[in-house]
């Protein structure tokens, strides 16, 4: 009996993952772009009809906004980048005994909610806060200010702000996948490096670093994707000048109630994130990803 | 793709409203008590005790469930109107927003179906939406003979002549509140929210109709007559403050905190929130602009396939007793809608009697503006170009 059906038992192990995503992913999807190629209003309903203009009006007026998010999640995603791998790199090479209490400092600030965490942001980087006042009176301010990072003396409502936000909310989904990769690297390689008469620099490069990437790829993508989309830190810490293409999408779905662009900006979004995760993979080289 | 969490833009209202349950230790822990209570309630355990004129074995009717704005009620009125009426009631602070909230309900009550809710609040120009969309039932008045007590000035609106769907829950002021101390000068028009001198330091409201209508006024046109042509002259107005990076942001009641922390110096404001922040940051003021101030009414109405029709009826009636709405009022601070509150309330606090804010006089009233009630094409229009400036 068992025998018989042993063919089937991937299929039968697959089956609950595969009816999460029918109606969970395949099923939304499809009615979000259902929704994208309707015209009418609230009041008179939305219709079906092929609207095709839903999506280049949209792009169109929105350009600046999709422009903005792009560059505010790169720039947010090389910083956590800089910030995170060093990071990594001493926790899996450097911490000895406490390697698992510094892995539970980087999730720490997951213990408390994703919202709150940016609201706090808001306080400490407040105009008449304690470190603006440090700030200025130390005269870093008129630096800052000289140098484009804050305007007009604060930090609030700029894009310094949102992108050091962004950077600070994901950069743990940075560190976790590099820190994972890097502890994987077999250390005999790198003594073997060594003895090759590579020096510390020449075996980082040569065969930790490679070694590593499938962690940076998969970080700089948990970090660049939601990134792409976020909407609360530009919300909360942002000004009008700040708004990214997330803000629209939210404001569209949910206060003018415009689902049709709403849908439409939520597809262009996720084409163009396809297609810049597909020419980094490219860049990066696919078969480096597999691990 | 990110979905987007509807309630989260609530969670950041309660943020700023949360002051207002920290008033007094008094009334924070009456809070905490009328919280318990309705958490009670919400877990289906009846909790009250029935009063005097009931008999034990009466089986408690089950939940009321009203929906309405973050602490727009004070912690009493819930729990005095369960063992009076025996009703036990769900009350739920989850309309932060207009646009929001509509689009949450809309699906369901599309396709006419309930919505789990016996009463909902919505601000004049939505409550019209909702009646005009067949989405509210028609009150029976003969269960709330109080309606009599609503003032006369709200009793024939245009959205809803001889108030047959709506009552009000409370009105209020759009004017500017900001703080002298940073500000450096007093502000006396609409425009001195221009003045470059506090550029990054000003917020206006996402609500279109406030900060579009204000503009106006300080433009010098009627916001009751607006035209497409004069919110795009607003919208002109405004732009040049957006690109330059004088408007820090538009909110919704989130401009709250930062006006009491200082961030922002001057901002499009409303009347009850200023009275409430003036607790924690004494120095702020609520100006009313020389060219006047907006005025506007959230109002209760009972949605189709409500399961609580008479229950809902009956708390209406209940509020609108002067009395009870006196309670409320000592605790909000918003303007009300029933005639012989301002008797009733000198019984409670006699400084809140001679409030302008609370019972506005007659010029006060003669410089409140009502915004135009749109048709859907031209809404459409308006909101365009609004969203044209908030992104």
């Amino acid at each position: 009996m068992l025998g018989r059906l042993r063919p089937l038992i991937p299929y039968l192990l697959l089956a609950p993952g595969i009816a999460w995503l029918t109606v969970f992913f395949l099923f939304p999807m499809f009615t979000l772009a259902r929704t994208s190629l309707q015209a009418g209003t609230l009041e008179t309903g939305f219709r079906f009809v092929w609207e095709w203009r839903n999506y280049t009006d949209s792009l169109d007026r929105f350009q600046e906004q999709f422009v903005r998010s792009f560059r505010y999640a790169a720039t947010a995603t090389v910083l956590a980048f800089i910030i995170g791998y060093p990071l990594a790199y001493a926790i899996a090479f450097r911490a000895g005994r406490y390697k698992n209490a510094l892995l539970f400092l980087v999730i720490m600030p997951f213990f408390t909610t994703y919202l709150i965490r940016t609201l706090a942001w808001q306080t400490i980087l407040s105009d008449q806060g304690d470190v603006l006042s440090a700030l200025s009176a130390i005269g870093a301010m008129d630096v800052l200010d000289a140098l484009g990072i804050s305007q007009n003396g604060r930090l609030l409502a700029t894009p310094t702000a949102v992108v050091t936000a962004i950077t600070y909310n994901f950069l743990p989904f940075m560190v976790l996948p590099i820190y994972v990769s890097l502890d994987r690297i077999d250390r005999r390689l790198v003594e073997a490096a060594q003895d090759l008469y590579g020096g510390p620099l020449r075996a980082f490069l040569r065969v930790v670093f490679p070694l590593s990437l499938p962690g940076v790829f998969a970080g700089s993508l948990l970090t660049f994707i939601p990134a792409t989309g976020d909407f609360i830190n530009a919300e909360i810490l942002g000004s009008p000048k700040t708004r990214m293409i997330g803000n629209v999408i939210q404001s569209r779905f949910l206060e003018v109630s415009d689902y049709p662009w709403a849908a439409a900006l939520s597809f262009i979004l996720l084409a163009m994130i396809l297609a810049a995760v597909l020419v980094y993979a490219r860049l990066l080289g696919t078969e480096e990803l597999t691990g | 793709m990110r979905t987007v969490d509807p309630n989260w833009k609530r969670w950041w209202t309660r943020r700023i409203t949360r002051r207002r349950l920290i008033r007094g230790t008094a009334l924070g822990a009456a809070g905490l008590a009328a919280a318990a209570a309705v958490g009670c309630d919400d877990d289906g355990t009846p909790g009250q005790t029935p009063s005097p004129g009931q008999t034990p074995t009466q089986a408690p009717l089950e939940a009321l469930s009203i929906s309405n704005w973050p602490y727009y009620i004070d912690a009493d009125t819930i729990a005095d109107f369960q063992d009076e009426m025996g009703v036990s009631v769900s009350y739920t602070q989850d309309i932060g927003d207009n646009d929001e909230f509509f689009a949450k309900i809309r699906e369901p009550l599309s396709r006419g179906q309930g919505i789990g809710r016996d009463i909902v609040v919505f601000t004049d120009w939505m409550a019209g939406r909702m009646i005009r969309l067949g989405y509210v039932q028609e009150l029976n008045k003969a269960n709330i003979p109080n309606w009599e007590n609503m003032r006369a000035d709200l009793k024939n609106v245009a959205f809803d002549t001889g108030r047959k769907y709506s009552l009000v829950w409370q009105s209020g002021l759009t004017g500017i509140g900001y703080n002298p101390k940073l500000t450096k000068r007093e502000l006396k028009s609409v425009n001195d929210i221009f003045d470059p001198a506090f550029s990054g330091h000003v917020t206006m409201l996402t609500e279109m109709r406030d900060t579009i209508g204000l503009v106006m006024l300080g433009l010098g046109k009627d916001p009751a007559t607006a035209t497409v042509a004069d919110a795009q002259a607003a919208v002109d107005k405004i732009q040049p403050f957006v690109d330059n990076g004088h408007i820090r942001a538009f909110t919704d009641n989130s401009y709250a905190d930062d006006l009491a922390r200082g961030d922002v110096w001057a901002a499009f404001a409303w009347s009850g929130d200023v009275v409430q922040l003036q607790l924690d940051n004494p120095d702020l003021v609520f100006l009313t602009p020389d060219e006047g101030m907006m005025l506007w009414s959230d109002n209760m109405m009972i949605p189709i396939g409500a399961e609580h029709k008479e229950e809902a009826e009956a708390f209406m009636n209940y509020v609108y007793d002067p009395a009870h709405q006196a309670q409320i009022e000592a605790y909000i601070q918003y303007i009300p809608p029933v005639e012989g509150t301002k008797e009733a309330i000198a019984e409670i606090d006699e400084s809140l009697v001679d409030n302008p804010l609370i019972f506005p006089d007659a010029a006060t009233l003669a410089q409140a503006n009502v915004f135009k009630p749109l048709e859907e094409e031209e809404e459409r229009q308006f909101n365009e170009l609004f969203l044209a400036l908030t992104g």
